[in-house]
């Protein structure tokens, strides 16, 4: 089965409900195994056991960059390629890439508190996020605010491709500007300068995120397709009547 | 006359005349500088230090104010499906609408800020650079606005949408409105630094806004 075999619904919903269940798992195993390397990882020599917040914390923010990511490919899949399912997978991919941040920015603030001293401050870092927040939560209203799924992709499919401008500001605000926030330690040039045994249970407890989003995603994929048919069945039997 | 210069004579006009909403700007502009001392207390000295903030504040509210106005009414009554199947580019359009926009709504903010600047006991210094600046950035703003102005057109029950698909794309604006602000009167920082960085805004916006525009009402609508 070739890829473009995925552009057709019902095949992609037969695949889709053959590999959630083992989706599911690997992401259980994941986290199961990411949390046991949080729980045996060694306290930080100044932050204590509070530094674990960090297992929670830092996943939710790669993801929440990652997701819009995510949702520019779908866009251009829509603008340029005018894949079917592309529309359906950015507007999947809205509520749970807003989850994401919305994790981000509450663990972080929790995090803040006893490091910082307090639950907010406007730097460079938290204010792009916030500001990333605000624009998922108008992509998901643009989303709810036209009537056809089509149409309403290609707008979307526009101010996705438009906001993001965001990420590399996010990524490299604590590069460009005197801030509060942490600058880089895994993602930069000259390597990670966490030690390996921090490093590692990050990188899993990652990978269990990341696991977590597809198969959440592949699930909303699936609904959603459901969703329309629903709608389309639902407008054929109103122009019968 | 070519059609974009008449295009943009059309729009000034439409403008101008009653129900155009090209004043309104300009007295909302007003409203917000007079509501600021109300909440904040008549203290002189906090409404100077504040005050380029609240002048870039009112702006920016008051140019989002019109937006919604510029591909709207022409979808209404079906100018903008003669619009679209024109001869000229519709980029070159959507600068030529936005410009017309910007004349209209833009420019009397522009000219408004120093007496309004009066109101908030800002010194010669602030009163010019809040002018330049603004004048600077205000194209940014309409720019940036036409991208939520064509993705609302169509949308019969939107709302607040526009304003909040718009505000967090004009950010930088602001951010750097301020600064050459606050740069021209407190110092150290030179002017010129945040104030290219605002024509560049300017510049940037007034490529990709149009060009998203136009994606936006070719294949956004039906």
């Amino acid at each position: 089965m070739a890829l473009i075999d995925l552009a057709n619904p019902t095949r992609f919903v037969a695949l889709v409900e053959g590999i959630l269940p083992w989706l599911a798992a690997a992401t259980l195993v994941a986290f199961a195994y990411g949390l046991h390397g949080t729980y045996l990882a060694p306290d930080d020599y100044q932050q204590g056991a509070t530094v674990k917040i960090m297992f929670i914390h830092v996943p939710n923010a790669w993801l929440c960059m990652f997701v819009w990511g995510v949702m520019s490919a779908a866009a251009l899949g829509t603008l340029v390629w005018r894949h079917p399912l592309a529309d359906v997978a950015a507007k999947c991919a809205a509520p749970l890439g807003a989850a994401f941040t919305f994790l981000a920015l509450v663990t972080g603030s929790l995090w803040g508190r006893p490091m910082w001293g307090t639950y907010w401050v406007w730097d460079a870092r938290l204010t792009s996020v916030l500001v990333l927040f605000i624009m998922y939560l108008a992509l998901i209203a643009l989303w709810r605010t036209v009537d056809d799924p089509t149409r309403a992709g290609r707008a979307a499919a526009i101010l996705t491709l438009v906001g993001a401008v965001n990420l590399p500001i996010i990524k490299f605000s604590v590069d460009w500007w005197n801030t509060l926030h942490q600058p880089a330690s895994v993602f930069r040039m000259g390597g990670a300068t966490v030690d390996r045994s921090m490093l590692i249970p990050l990188a899993v407890m990652a990978l269990a995120f990341t696991l977590l989003f597809i198969t959440l995603h592949l699930a909303a994929m699936r609904n959603e397709i459901m969703r329309r048919r629903v709608r389309t069945l639902m407008l054929t039997q109103a122009e019968r009547a | 006359m070519t059609a974009l210069s008449a295009l943009f004579a059309r729009d000034a006009r439409i403008a101008i005349r009653i129900g155009g909403g090209a004043m309104m700007g300009v007295l909302f502009f007003l409203t917000v500088v007079t509501l600021v001392p109300f909440a904040i207390g008549p203290d002189l000295a906090l409404l100077r230090r504040i005050g380029p903030a609240i002048l870039w504040l009112g702006a920016l509210l008051s140019s989002l104010l019109a937006l919604d106005r510029l591909f709207a009414n022409d979808h209404e009554d079906g100018s903008l499906d003669l619009i679209l199947m024109a001869r000229p580019p519709l980029e070159l359009v959507v600068v030529t609408k936005a410009l017309a926009h910007w004349v209209t709504t833009g420019l009397p903010l522009v000219v408004a800020s120093p007496i309004l600047g009066l109101f908030l006991n800002l010194e010669p210094a602030a009163l010019s650079a809040t002018a330049l600046t603004l004048l600077a950035g205000t194209p940014a703003l309409t720019f940036i606005g036409v991208i939520g102005a064509a993705l609302a057109t169509a949308l019969r029950r939107g709302g607040l949408l526009l304003p909040v698909l718009v505000l967090p794309l004009t950010i930088p604006v602001l951010i750097f409105g301020v600064a050459a602000t606050n740069a021209a009167v407190v110092g150290p920082m030179p002017f010129d630094t945040p104030f290219t960085i605002l024509c560049a805004l300017t510049l940037i916006s007034a490529v990709v806004g149009p060009f998203a525009a136009a994606a936006t009402l070719r294949y956004g609508m039906e």
